[in-house]
């Protein structure tokens, strides 16, 4: 655990129930989902085990009575109670119906809280368990497009751009907004945090921070047709420096994204290699959430505003 | 039709479409091969009907007949055979992840993978589990209400042959042309006529158009049938709890499958004439379609498990020797089941982005479903308490079931928590949760239930020792193949991948693969068991009717029951009508008969089916004087049907005597 004074998670409580409820050595297997780098994941792993444990209160009973009463009452053993017209009990009743209800309000009131608490489109308010995020760190901003069949991520703020590779200083919250050109994908690095959709003509979020150096795997995990295989990328987790120094090796190596650099790069394509952009045609991601891209084209939130005014007109006659 | 074929002459593509030469897969050597299997298999099984001289049987007892008991048996086959397919889809998947490692990439070319992938879930769904569910209920449901067949034979019948031309469109596709590679529900943008413009999605779309019109209109027959055909005594709470389900099952049908026609013919539009319902583009929006789908989908998973869950009633309760545990709580749980099942289908996209009370709110929508399902494994948990249960082929299904199914349900429940379902959603953890279910619950019920009821349909008991042999198989097998799918699911290996680059995944791979393996082991015994209690028939012949020493109505007929099930409508007056029948000594009556009016076989429903193929061929292909010809004739044929009068005729009643009195020489 990365905060040694943290309340012992469930985690790490579960790690060790599930390497001996699975009888299976932790050691050496690579159980991302369970083991993550970034705090958002953690806590989506911890939620995982505490859903578990709340079932399993009611799943264990289950299996052990089918089990017991299979063998007990089975036709050869005479010495078990046979009572073949006996089919009601309300308290019976009542336990079987109250039972699974508890478990499912408790469950309930644990997803209710967790889903907000763990919303994509909610800024963070912790660094990790034991640090708020400090009052004047904005996020890093990321604009994620999921092509046919590559990702391109925009940096805003660095004015830079790459495809197939994504980095991050760790310990900084970032804020990626994710969009798609044709496609439906998930945009997902499972060390990092769950996954969200990247959809044409609209925008999705998720906030999510790193804790850890290390290089991750990131991946489209939604079915996109012929290249899906292959839409892969690295996410490096930097510490300040590395990332800085990062930005500048883009900066030098790259070249620009012009429209045209852009529109041959829309072509699809397969397992592209890493690439690099020193800088960004201004408003690019602007025009691809909104299928501007092209000159002339009417971008769709102008589109939708001009329809709504004439819609407007038209309901005043 | 943005891009209907052009690159050949005019008037061959006025009369072929765009079917040519290049449709047929000459080149892939795997298709070839198994079209070569097919083809020697179909001639060689054609001469053999021919050598016996049983087609005329065929047509006249098979085909034609409107007997809710042939449709039953009928649907089962077509149930089988597609088991076969979408089993060699898996098998062949297992193999190719276990090998496409590294260096390797397998021994399928990846637009080949994808097609298997999107077939087999299509397959298992609507042409393997379906008609199985719907076989059964045809079979028992009117036997267990006491009538001598459905409220509309006829259409019975034509909703049989419409979803055996479903199936007809999507065999068709292995060897003309190609099938989707979308995956089984078919999200567009991928499935739009831009990012797929082959026949695959439209195969797709014809085969499920068409059998969707069969299942419809089945559904409508069964809620009818069971609302106003019921023997007189039967009040709805006195239904046995198979037939309970069939009601809410088919009330589903009716209510969901309208659904998917109508996002379907909107995937149409969209395809076919540049409609824009849900492109990028335009104000088209794709997430309308995964909504829509998925609100036809989740309550087809309902669809699917509630007679699977009646089934298991009937067993527990019959070899446990006892009556059912909490019948009430039963029938209230399915209902609740039912209503709740049309408010979770968002649970399927948690990834799509809404807000979190959004989410949440189907998040615990979906948790509640699992307090009635508790329920009812609880009342047959308490079934089994106090019974005496015989450990016959069927309840080994469902105590196998119990086991399996609520860790199923566990891993469901798990996936319904949003952020959760965040972190595991389209990974193998959701593989592995959905097969759980529909194999440890759909599958193995449906094994139970050939198991059981088999010497209802042919007058035989099946062979134990194979039954029992297909059940281990099946239990270790699947445990092999999916566990390992749970444990690469927590390791984020997401689904329909066709390569891996990480090495250390292989073995989980593999042992899934020596599941799958094993699974077709245990298919592969179902299929001797079925041989073997054919040649020992007359060692397992049940003279009784009532081999298990049932509880319910068709347990009082012969087996297999005559044409008209029933000389006498029965009288019920408690649950569990047949038991209490034996216990006051009831002795079939020996005179009195009188003629039964019954309805008459017709070719009507499998020409209108023909047509239909015909017409879904037609649209595949953009053959459109063929799709103008065949809808043309498949109206006239309908509307001609309807000035059919000789429907119906009587049975004298010195047959049904005859009938009647042979079965009385028989169990004296």
């Amino acid at each position: 655990m990365a905060n040694p004074t943290r309340f012992p998670s469930a985690r790490t409580v579960g790690k060790t129930l599930l390497a001996t409820a699975l009888a299976l050595s932790l050691a050496g297997c690579n159980w991302v989902v369970m083991a993550p780098s970034g705090d958002i994941a953690a806590q989506q792993a911890d939620l995982i085990l505490w859903s578990t444990y709340l079932m399993l209160i009611i799943i264990v009973p289950v299996i052990v009575l089918t089990l017991m009463f299979a063998w007990r009452y089975r036709s050869s053993n005479k010495n078990a109670t046979y009572k073949p017209d006996w089919d009601h009990s309300t308290n019976l009743e009542l336990v079987i119906w109250a039972a699974p209800l508890a478990i499912i309000i408790a469950l309930g009131a644990l997803t209710w809280v967790s889903t907000h608490k763990l919303d994509p489109y909610r800024p963070l308010d912790r660094i990790d368990a034991g640090k708020p995020v400090p009052e004047d760190m904005e996020p890093l901003v990321v604009e994620v497009v999921a092509m046919d069949w590559k990702w391109l991520f925009f940096y805003p703020e660095q004015g830079i751009a790459t495809v197939n590779e994504l980095a991050a200083p760790v310990d900084r919250p970032i804020k990626f907004k994710i969009t798609a050109t044709t496609m439906m994908n998930s945009f997902y690095v499972p060390a990092l945090a769950g996954m969200i959709y990247a959809m044409g003509g609209m925008e999705t979020q998720l906030h999510a921070v790193i804790n850890e150096e290390g290089s991750y795997e990131g991946f489209s995990a939604n079915y996109s047709g012929a290249g899906f295989n292959k839409m892969r990328f690295e996410f490096l987790g930097q510490s300040e420096a590395d990332f800085a120094q990062w930005v500048a090796d883009v900066k030098a190596q790259g070249s620009p994204l012009s429209r045209p650099a852009y529109k041959t790069l829309e072509k699809p394509s397969i397992d592209d290699p890493v690439r690099y952009y020193s800088e960004v045609m201004p408003g690019l991601y602007d025009a691809i959430l909104n299928r501007c891209v092209d000159p002339g084209q009417v971008c769709m939130k102008d589109l939708m505003k001009s329809h709504h005014a004439h819609h407007g007109e038209g309901a005043a006659e | 039709m943005s891009s209907a074929v052009q690159t050949y002459s005019d008037t061959t593509s006025a009369v072929f479409g765009r079917l040519t030469w290049d449709s047929f897969p000459f080149h892939d050597p795997i298709i070839l091969g198994t079209f070569a299997v097919v083809a020697l298999g179909g001639l060689a099984l054609v001469a053999a009907l021919t050598r016996y001289k049983v087609w005329g049987y065929l047509w006249t007892e098979w085909f034609t007949s409107i007997d809710h008991k042939r449709i039953g048996v009928m649907y089962m086959i077509l149930g089988i055979i597609m088991l076969l397919r979408g089993f060699a889809d898996a098998i062949m998947m297992r193999l190719h992840q276990a090998m496409a490692f590294g260096d390797a990439t397998g021994y399928l070319p990846p637009h080949h993978y994808d097609q298997i992938f999107t077939a087999h879930g299509v397959i298992m769904i609507f042409f393997v589990a379906m008609p199985f569910v719907v076989g059964l209920m045809n079979y028992i449901v009117p036997l267990q209400i006491g009538a001598r067949d459905v409220a509309f034979p006829f259409l019975n019948n034509f909703s049989f042959w419409m979803t055996a031309s479903g199936a007809i469109l999507i065999m068709l596709s292995l060897f003309v042309g190609e099938f989707a590679k979308s995956g089984w529900l078919a999200y567009p943008p991928l499935t739009g006529i831009l990012q797929s413009p082959g026949v695959g999605v439209d195969y797709y779309i014809w085969s499920l158009q068409i059998a969707g019109v069969g299942t419809l209109l089945s559904g409508v027959n069964f809620v009818v049938t069971i609302v106003k055909m019921r023997a007189p005594g039967m009040t709805m709470m006195k239904m046995p709890v198979f037939t309970w389900t069939a009601l809410c099952t088919n009330i589903l049908i009716v209510a969901a499958f309208p659904i998917l026609t109508a996002v379907l013919a909107l995937l149409s539009l969209d395809r076919y004439m540049d409609f824009n319902f849900f492109t990028n583009d335009l104000g088209g929006n794709a997430m309308m379609y995964v909504n829509l789908i998925w609100i036809w989908g989740h309550p087809e998973v309902y669809i699917l498990i509630l007679p699977i869950f009646g089934v298991f009633s009937e067993i527990v309760s019959t070899y446990s020797g006892k009556r059912l545990f909490g019948y009430s709580s039963m029938v209230y749980a399915t209902v609740v089941i039912t209503v709740l099942s049309y408010l979770v289908w968002l649970h399927h996209f948690f990834t799509m982005g809404s807000g979190a009370t959004v989410n949440s709110f189907f998040g615990i929508t979906t948790m509640i479903i699992s307090i009635p399902t508790g329920a009812k494994i609880f009342n047959w948990l308490f079934t089994m308490y106090r019974g005496r249960i015989q450990f016959e082929v069927p309840m080994l299904w469902t105590v196998g079931f119990m086991v399996t199914f609520v860790i199923g349900g566990m891993t469901g429940v798990l996936l319904a928590v949003p952020p959760a379902d965040f972190v595991l959603h389209n990974s193998l953890f959701l593989i592995a949760h959905f097969h759980n279910v529909i194999i440890g619950g759909v599958v193995f019920g449906v094994f139970a239930a050939i198991t059981y009821w088999y010497p209802k349909v042919t007058g035989y008991k099946l062979d134990p020792f194979w039954g029992k042999c297909s059940f281990w198989f099946w239990l270790i097998g699947f445990y092999a193949a999916f566990m390992p799918l749970y444990v690469l699911g927590l390791m984020g290996v997401t689904r329909r991948m066709s390569h891996f680059e990480d090495m250390s995944l292989q073995i989980w791979f593999q042992v899934a693969a020596v599941g799958a393996f094993l699974i077709g082991l245990g298919i592969l015994c179902f299929l001797i068991q079925l041989y073997v209690s054919f040649k020992k028939r007359e060692s397992l012949r049940d003279e009784s009717g009532d081999p298990w020493n049932g509880r319910t109505l068709e347990w009082s007929t012969t087996s297999p029951p005559p044409q008209y099930n029933f000389a006498f409508t029965p009288q019920v007056h408690e649950n569990d009508a047949w038991w209490q029948m034996k216990q006051q000594g009831f002795q079939p009556p020996k005179e009195g008969f009188l003629p039964i009016h019954m309805p008459k076989n017709t070719a009507a429903g499998m020409v209108l089916a023909g047509l239909a193929t015909v017409f879904g061929f037609a649209m595949i292909w953009y053959v459109w004087w063929l799709a103008a010809a065949s809808f043309g004739a498949l109206i006239l044929g309908a509307i001609i049907h309807t000035f059919n009068y000789k429907r119906d005729y009587y049975i004298p009643a010195e047959d049904v005597a005859t009938v009647e009195n042979q079965r009385g020489e028989v169990l004296a």
